[in-house]
């Protein structure tokens, strides 16, 4: 399986490549990308030098341009399109059809993914992507389990990447107005989700309150940590009850699940976290490379430390494991 | 028959667990009082839940067809079973009602037959929607996140196209594999004793500082506030909306009917609509943030600029 590594900024990508990642993926610094935060991401020449850097290696680069095309402002996405191809993109990933239509149309030999945001989740949804766009690889969203996985892989013509590592979405993906209700942005339309321009952290008696827009995400005590008010791994009210309505504060992690996805015929695995700092994107991608190629047994002792990095410094298999639902 | 710049009124799917004397009992209802043209029905949001409603579904559209409303067949959210695949296909292939697409997989299917694109599908600009028209789909729901410059624009780059807005109900904001309704319950998706019909308005999710916010549906979130865009009805009108759809929720949906008809054909003032509408549907903030480029749960209120109820 190929490992496919995030990066934020040139000097996390190029340690992505050193600490052998077989593709990486980024963005450029706009709206055009699901990870459009301040300080990140890629101006059109360090793309060009980055992508340089990664033929020199043999490693491919991905470009994503998976938000969706703002009505009437279609032009920055194409333009973001045109550059990506020009400057030598190994793939694109899209999630907005009009674009995977501009860009089979336009480019018919540019390997098209498809998003995890276009939310594909089945051999009908696929097939539907292959005929009408060409497309050649799916990011599977999180939803499915292993045995969901092994059984559309034999009923597709597509080549399918999963998440492995890193931030964990609790919804469909693609498919999540949460963060736009509460502060009127989106993934979808903006890239961000719960943006740090909404957060705000207020001090109530002895009591940290997180808050995204007008709503509290969070309270915590003065024995508790803190974290990021993430909109759907806050704190809620349900009935009588407190909780995490929807998914404690935790990172995805696949690695005792590593077999069971090569087996399931997985083409790729995708590690989550362009907006990370490079320290962690070395860190992160050496240590899965070394677990893809460990026995089973050993590979919980060459990941310990990544876990302790984690949102949260607790993971889960999320939906991969049936019983997560 | 309206003329064909008077929108049309399409009541959507119910998205809630109704049990099935309810459901089949809301629809007879439907059919012989509301004044709405277009419906569309059948389970959505929840694979598992199919059987309530199945055995009353040819009833129901016996009864709306005999009223003459056209009747669409709604399609799952969110297929990821080899049994959600093999639903889809059946009734994409075996109906002779048109569906509504509402995943990527219907999208799939329904080439070569008359389909509607459902709100849950992406459709952010006038290139998908000319992407979807082009295979076949004769109305598009557009996302109730889209903003009134988005909706304008797609309109005016597809001139005498069906498009539809959401214009009352609570907001389908998200859905997932995981069902937070049954955890919240402490239950799991595959064990949920289908206790999401408890709700049949859905499970409030409110802030642990007290602030209404999310209802949970199953594995969908909805807002907490109902979107009432009655204010912007003129304005969709010009701008050349076809239909204007309701929501289905667990209120007098025949007195909501009737107030959007109102407005729209003239006969009522927007604001007296509202003042009524929170008479019909009490204790349930009232939003339109998404239209006017704002958070999704403000409210603005026509003639001025202050958001309001975050309740």
């Amino acid at each position: 399986m190929e490992l496919i590594c995030p990066a934020g900024t040139p000097s996390a990508f190029r340690e992505a490549v050193d600490a052998g990642a077989d593709a990486v993926y980024c963005g450029f610094r706009d709206e055009t990308n699901a990870r459009n935060f301040p300080g990140l991401n890629f101006s059109r020449p360090e793309l060009r030098e980055s992508i340089g850097y990664a033929r020199s290696k043999a490693v491919q680069t991905f470009v994503a341009l998976n938000t969706f095309m703002r009505a009437g402002s279609e032009a920055l996405w194409y333009q973001a399109a045109d550059d990506a191809v020009a400057l030598g993109a190994d793939a694109l990933i899209l999630a907005d059809f009009g674009l995977m239509a501009y860009v089979a149309e336009k480019y018919p030999d540019q390997r098209l993914h498809v998003s995890v945001q276009a939310s594909a989740s089945n051999r009908d949804a696929i097939r539907f992507l292959v005929e009408a766009f060409g497309a050649k690889r799916v990011v599977l969203p999180r939803i499915l389990t292993v045995q969901d996985i092994a059984r559309l892989t034999r009923q597709i013509d597509c080549e399918v990447e999963v998440f492995a590592f890193g931030g964990l979405c609790v919804m469909a993906e693609g498919r999540c107005s949460l963060s736009s209700y509460a502060t009127g942005k989106s993934p979808n339309m903006n890239g961000v989700c719960s943006p740090a321009s909404h957060v705000k952290y207020r001090q109530d008696g002895d009591t940290m309150v997180s808050e995204l827009g007008a709503y509290t995400i969070n309270r915590f005590g003065p024995d508790e940590a803190s974290g990021y008010p993430t909109l759907c791994k806050g704190r809620f009210e349900i009935g009588d009850a407190h909780g995490y309505a929807f998914e404690d504060p935790v990172s995805l992690d696949v690695v005792d699940q590593l077999d069971a996805l090569r087996e399931a015929g997985v083409s790729a695995l995708k590690i989550e976290g362009r907006q990370r700092g490079k320290a962690y994107v070395a860190e992160v991608v050496s240590s899965m490379k070394k677990a893809l190629a460990a026995p089973a047994s050993e590979r919980n002792a060459l990941v310990a430390r990544l876990r302790s990095m984690s949102e949260g410094q607790r993971t889960t298999a999320g939906a991969y494991d049936k019983r997560w639902r | 028959m309206t003329d064909a710049r008077t929108p049309a009124l399409s009541l959507g799917p119910v998205y809630y667990l109704w049990d099935g004397p309810k459901w089949r009992d809301f629809y007879f209802r439907i059919a012989d009082e509301a004044p709405v043209e277009h419906v569309t029905l059948g389970e959505t949001v929840c694979s598992k839940r199919q059987h309530f409603t199945e055995p009353h579904v040819a009833e129901v559209v016996e009864r709306l067809e005999a009223a003459g409303k056209t009747v669409t067949l709604s399609t799952l959210a969110m297929v990821t079973l080899e049994r959600e695949s093999r639903h889809v296909r059946d009734l994409i292939g075996d109906s002779d009602h048109p569906v509504e697409a509402n995943d990527l997989s219907a999208l799939g299917l329904v080439k070569d037959k008359a389909h509607s694109i459902g709100p849950l599908v992406n459709v952010y600009n006038a290139v998908t929607a000319k992407v979807l028209a082009a295979r076949g789909a004769e109305n598009i729901c557009l996302p109730p996140e889209l903003p009134m410059n988005s909706i304008e624009r797609i309109l005016q780059e597809m001139p005498g196209f069906s498009f539809e807005i959401f214009a009352f109900g609570r907001m389908p904001l998200a859905i997932s594999a995981r069902c937070a309704h049954a955890r919240s319950k402490g239950l799991s998706k595959d064990n949920c004793q289908f206790i999401c019909g408890q709700e049949p308005d859905g499970l409030p999710l409110k802030t642990l500082d007290r602030q209404s916010f999310l209802v949970l549906n199953g594995v969908q979130t909805m807002s907490n506030s109902c979107v009432v865009l009655l204010d912007e009805l003129a304005a969709l009108k010009a701008a050349g909306i076809a239909r204007v759809r309701l929501s289905p929720q667990d209120c007098d949906m025949v007195a909501v009917a009737v107030l959007y008809r109102a407005v729209l054909d003239g006969q009522m003032e927007s604001e007296e609509a509202i003042r009524r509408l929170a008479g019909i549907y009490p204790g349930v903030d009232f939003s339109n943030g998404f239209f006017h480029q704002r958070e999704g749960a403000a409210w603005i209120a026509r003639g001025r600029n202050a958001a309001m109820g975050h309740g």
